[in-house]
């Protein structure tokens, strides 16, 4: 397996405050995204990409590199950022290559036909724990070591196709798999538990066969960390119950006025609103 | 078109939907690599069952979630292997139809997903009747559909698909259907076969109805000393506009048969293509018009429509003057 790139809590806390500023450019740049939820999945996505995943954005097609699934594919722009603050990509390409007619690489959904670091094109919710089912499966068949990670919105838990692919991780103890819940509270026009209730769903989820670990703070790197530490060993031969792990984030997260506000779902970010953004990230950086 | 095959007219009954899991059971004897995924209606005592039985560790049942198991199998495909997904007819357009959109469409990956009991064959009403699959599968890119004529036929993709790139949908019946094709021929999957030459007209079908579409010419050429042409155009997407395009003009009269609605199936794609080359000639669906099929057996129902060798007849009668 790949090193970390980064090891340290205050590395990886460091990191995030680049990862939201650069973002929040890109976006500003593009002039369309989903900041609300982008900005949430930031500690956990900058824990995995610079970490705990096997992946090597310079070499993505790599044999026996984790798989990491964003179903809630409208975040994806935090993911290109990634790729981007890891040399994949300066920022002006992938704003001279944002839905393209001609090269189409980056989408405000993710494609991966076009961009060759995106494991599973998204979009459509609810597919990505089922198609993760699959993968772990295809994993444990062929004999390959590698974890499978899927991050879902707690918005998106409503479509019953997750609820079937907690069924099969579970019936056929997938140990390999791992769903990430990026737990915001947030969807699009207002608060989850008031649009469809999910809670209680660490019950829920346990007592459909998995195995539930919480992070009371999402976007605390150190909650992050000894959440993800706590994964199984890379071993397909190992039939125990899946992990889910249900992160407790805020929608906007760092952006004063975006916390909380759903309205911030989707859309651009005007030059005056970004001046904003960029000084609340900034207070974010501790070193 | 490919070279024209012999056929027999006294067919032996068999049946796609148990012939393709003793394909599959061979293929993985002789050591070919492949996943199979399947709904809880393939039961272990079907062809099927001796692939589960023997080969355990690659068949995953997904119980009665379809989405789910579609899904799934594209992760299958993805994680490197070729996957098998056999889901009941009906339910495998109407309850998973985002799933072959997104999950294995637009990721284009090498998923070939098995419907069976297709068109009104399964029985038991509306709910179970697979009549809208094709004019859906028409609308998404990346995916290859094959409505195999018989047994033989649909052995013959499941084998070709092995090496096939690219989503695939195999559509086939539930009950025994007769042999069409008697002895081996070259089958290419986009390209349909002249099974009869024709000069008076020209029927396109595909699955079990084509043998309805040989008998009615049989009987036409018999009772009125009519020439009708039969294609099998099993391959619906991409289609074969080629071969379309050749029928027509050398009649001028073109019919479509199929176990579907006629609203968007292989007659909707036949129609588009008569319609884009400037064709002047006659053209008239045969298939499930645009309602819920009556109840009954497949054979009365085949009758009601005039989906049968007297319907089809018939209607041909009809547009030659006869």
């Amino acid at each position: 397996m790949n090193e970390p790139k980064l090891t340290t809590i205050a590395e990886l806390e460091d990191k995030c405050v680049d990862i939201r500023s650069n973002l929040l450019n890109f976006i500003y740049r593009i002039g369309m995204g989903h900041l609300g939820g982008e900005l949430s999945i930031v500690e956990m996505a900058v824990a995995l990409y610079y970490k705990y995943l096997n992946f090597d954005v310079m070499d993505p097609h790599k044999e026996g590199r984790d798989r990491f699934i964003l179903s809630k594919g409208h975040c994806s722009e935090t993911l290109y950022t990634i790729f981007s603050d890891q040399g994949a990509y300066t920022q002006d390409f992938m704003v001279e290559h944002f839905e393209s007619l001609e090269t189409y690489l980056f989408g405000m959904h993710s494609n991966r036909k076009r961009c060759p670091q995106i494991e599973v094109s998204a979009g459509s919710l609810g597919h990505g724990l089922p198609v993760s089912v699959g993968y772990a499966l295809g994993a444990r068949y062929r004999g390959e070591n590698y974890r499978v990670i899927c991050m879902i919105g707690d918005g998106e838990f409503d479509e019953g196709t997750n609820w079937e692919a907690l069924m099969s991780g579970a019936h056929y103890r997938l140990n390999n798999l791992t769903c990430i819940l990026d737990k915001n509270q947030l969807q699009m026009t207002g608060k989850t538990r008031e649009i469809m209730n999910i809670d209680p769903v660490a019950d829920k989820v346990r007592a459909f066969g998995w195995n539930v670990i919480e992070i009371e703070d999402g976007n605390n790197m150190a909650q992050v960390c000894a959440a993800l530490d706590q994964l199984p060993e890379r071993d397909c031969r190992t039939r125990e119950k899946p992990t889910f792990i249900i992160s407790n984030t805020v929608k906007g997260k760092g952006v004063s006025f975006m916390e909380g506000n759903h309205k911030w779902h989707g859309g651009g970010i005007g030059k005056e609103d970004l001046k904003i953004a960029l000084a609340d990230v900034a207070k974010m950086r501790k070193a | 078109m490919a070279t024209k095959t012999t056929y027999d007219f006294d067919m032996m009954l068999s049946n796609a939907r148990e012939a393709y899991g003793e394909e599959l059971y061979k293929m993985a004897k002789e050591g070919k690599d492949f996943v199979f995924t399947y709904s809880d209606n393939v039961a272990p005592s079907s062809s099927a069952g001796k692939l589960l039985k023997e080969f355990p560790e690659r068949c995953f049942n997904f119980g009665i979630a379809e989405a789910d198991q579609v899904g799934a199998s594209a992760g299958l495909a993805l994680s490197g292997c070729v996957v098998f997904s056999q889901v009941f007819g009906p339910f495998l357009p109407l309850r998973a139809a985002d799933q072959i959109h997104t999950d294995i469409a637009y990721n284009d990956v090498n998923v070939r997903l098995i419907g069976t009991h297709s068109g009104v064959t399964a029985g038991g009403g509306p709910t179970h009747n697979d009549i809208a699959d094709l004019a859906l599968y028409r609308a998404i890119p990346h995916l290859t559909v094959v409505v195999p004529a018989d047994a033989n036929q649909c052995c013959k993709f499941v084998r070709k698909s092995m090496d096939f790139v690219g989503p695939m949908v195999i559509r086939i019946d539930r009950a025994g259907s007769p042999d069409v094709y008697a002895g081996d021929y070259e089958l290419e999957i986009g390209k349909a076969i002249e099974t009869l030459e024709g000069t008076d007209a020209y029927i396109i079908s595909c699955g079990s109805n084509l043998y309805e579409c040989l008998m009615a010419s049989r009987a036409l050429e018999k009772e009125c000393g009519l020439s009708i042409g039969v294609l099998d155009m099993h391959t619906v997407k991409p289609l074969d506009a080629d071969a379309v395009v050749r029928a027509a003009e050398k009649t001028g009269n073109i019919v479509t048969v199929e176990d579907h609605s006629i609203n968007g199936g292989l007659g909707g794609a036949v129609a588009e293509v008569l319609c884009e080359t400037g064709y002047r000639g006659k053209f008239k669906r045969i298939g499930m018009p645009d309602e819920f099929a009556v109840l009954g057996s497949v054979d009365a129902i085949y009758h009601h429509y005039g989906m049968d060798r007297d319907g089809i007849s018939a209607v041909l009668k009809k547009m030659l003057g006869r």
